[in-house]
């Protein structure tokens, strides 16, 4: 047999191959396709749900009003109050997470010998192990008594110790990702900063924090996200009350909250108060989605800087 | 014509090395004293070098890849001291004071604001062109815009990037071609007016035209500044410098005027490496 002749165009060798190959790619992107497949039917799915509840309730009186009380004889519909409760409880965890999370990744990548590194990131990625059930916990019978030494007018059920225990939950996030950035920074941009007489907190600072941007904002991304759509600490330690909170110290409901109080009960399929879950559901994946595009478009925007 | 009849080639100590002079046109600027250098690991990558620098001259320290001159030019400004327990031995002192750039009591970070570096490769922080050549000044603290100003702009022109990039000032560095970028970094150096500029092969990952501006540029500098360059390219060493040290396995090999050591050098590796038979 001549070598020569298996590799014509049109030796049966050659077509398997060709098929072979065709067939992998489209197992592949089939594979890859099936993300895009599950989100789609989730938004459809949400979508096709809270389509009739906006025939019963106007999208303005959702968005103004400030009273959240579907399973009330006197119903209302105002997204407000959930929406005060998650946005404040993110702002509280993220206000914790992203700077204590900077710091450790700071640490970790720039400062620690191999030897802390060891030991630190197990134990950090142990935080992320911990069930938020038990965060939640933690957050209504440790940190709640505890500032309730220096902040008497605290309740018993609160967002702001439900906000810091989730920021000290997502820190595990912040820092290994930020980490894997600043670690990416390539070293001639440290040396070029040291070069120059900087210090090390100014080279950390001034170029590889800069340098690693789109790594970072992706890190913060993903925290604010995993903040927003937290569900067992504030069901457990914020009080389930769907009010106005602007006040941290009070108790408040989030929409995830709202979700799992609602889920529990038996409500009729189709009722006002079924839909009014699916609704929730949609404001939450809008608000997750808009920070995801700002994110991207960030990431965009720096990683042109970068390359 | 120089002599170089009473030359001691085999440059065993910094004033054997000295060639005939000194010239009132040169001032010694640094001088390496007997330095050996280890890595954290033990390996001993310099054996006790010896070695004049000048003032407002180009050295450039030749040889082949390993032979510890890339390692050498890093003693300057103490950048070994980022890395583990690298330990030197010897002494760089750092003239008119005479103090030793490697003593203990010398803090690194000083050593790197008096002596400036351009590396390999282009390496421009993620800013705009303008912070670039502000960074030395804004990491000493410096504050006042005008001075700042003024600064950026004396760098710039010194550099010879000035006519290119003044009308975008505020854009990235990064969109600067790779010749532009090396000239922004040497600009980045100059800005803060160092005493010694290190050149570690400056032009190594530039195109033939980019090369060619920055030798001309670095025979411009020598008058502001004394230049200490590491190259591969022996032309650029013939070309742009005064003085030329030859290195081999960690030894300074041989130490003259680089017209000398181009047309007429003492050693055979000399010789051999600059006839391209190694290396």
């Amino acid at each position: 047999m001549k070598v020569a002749a298996l590799t014509a165009a049109n030796h049966p060798i050659r077509k398997w191959r060709k098929f072979k190959e065709s067939a992998i790619e489209a197992a592949l992107f089939l594979a890859a396709a099936s993300s895009v497949f599950v989100i789609f039917g989730i938004i459809f799915i949400l979508v096709s749900e809270s389509l009739p509840f906006f025939g019963h309730v106007s999208l303005v009186e959702f968005l103004t009003e400030t009273e959240w009380s579907p399973l009330f004889e006197n119903p209302r519909y105002g997204i407000l109050p959930l929406l005060s409760g998650t946005l404040v409880s993110t702002m509280i965890a993220i206000s914790v997470a992203i700077p204590m999370g900077t710091i450790i990744a700071s640490y970790l990548s720039e400062y620690a010998n191999e030897k802390a590194r060891e030991i630190l990131k197990p134990v950090l990625e142990l935080l992320a192990a911990v069930p938020t059930v038990v965060y939640g916990y933690f957050a209504l019978l440790f940190v709640t008594p505890l500032l309730k030494t220096f902040l008497p007018e605290l309740s018993g059920f609160n967002i702001l110790s439900a906000g810091l225990v989730m920021g000290v939950m997502i820190v595990p996030y912040i820092s290994s990702l930020s980490e894997d950035a600043m670690r990416a920074v390539p070293n001639h941009l440290r040396e070029g900063s040291y070069a120059m007489g900087a210090s090390k907190f100014q080279t950390i600072f001034r170029v590889v924090i800069p340098a690693s941007f789109s790594g970072m904002t992706s890190a913060y991304i993903l925290g604010i996200s995993r903040a927003l759509g937290e569900t067992m600490v504030v069901t457990v330690a914020a009080g389930l009350q769907p009010r106005m909170a602007w006040d941290p110290t009070q108790p408040a409901a989030t929409i995830t909250a709202y979700i799992v109080q609602v889920s529990l009960g038996d409500l009729p399929h189709g009722s006002i108060g079924y839909q009014s879950i699916y609704v929730a559901g949609l404001t939450l994946l809008v608000i997750t989605l808009s920070f995801n595009v700002i994110g991207l478009f960030l990431r965009k925007r720096f990683q042109e800087s970068e390359n | 014509m120089m002599t170089t009849s009473t030359l001691d080639s085999t440059a065993s100590s910094a004033l054997a090395a000295r060639p005939n002079g000194p010239s009132p046109s040169q001032e010694l600027r640094a001088e390496v004293r007997n330095l050996s250098f280890f890595y954290a690991t033990g390996n001993k990558v310099l054996n006790s070098v010896s070695l004049p620098i000048y003032e407002n001259k180009v050295t450039a320290l030749i040889g082949p890849s390993g032979c510890g001159k890339t390692t050498l030019l890093r003693c300057f400004n103490r950048m070994h001291d980022l890395y583990g327990k690298n330990r030197y031995d010897g002494e760089i002192l750092l003239f008119p004071e005479g103090k030793n750039l490697l003593g203990d009591d010398i803090d690194p970070m000083e050593v790197r604001m008096r002596i400036g570096m351009v590396f390999q490769k282009p390496n421009p922080f993620p800013k705009s062109i303008f912070e670039n050549v502000a960074y030395g000044l804004r990491v000493r603290g410096v504050r006042k815009k005008s001075f700042i100003q003024e600064r950026v702009e004396w760098s710039l022109r010194h550099a010879g990037l000035w006519k290119e990039v003044k009308d975008r000032l505020t854009d990235l560095a990064t969109s600067l071609s790779g010749g532009q970028q090396q000239r922004l970094c040497i600009a980045r150096a100059l800005a803060t007016e160092p005493e010694i500029l290190l050149l570690d092969e400056p032009t190594s990952a530039l195109d033939p035209i980019s090369t060619g501006h920055i030798e001309e540029l670095v025979t411009e500098l020598k008058k502001d500044v004394t230049i200490v360059m590491v190259t591969h390219n022996m032309h650029q060493a013939s070309r742009c410098s005064d003085y030329t040290a030859f290195m081999y396995l960690g030894d300074l090999i041989e130490y003259n005027h680089s017209t000398e050591i181009f047309t007429n050098p003492r050693d055979k590796r000399t010789e051999s490496y600059i006839t391209g038979r190694f290396g």
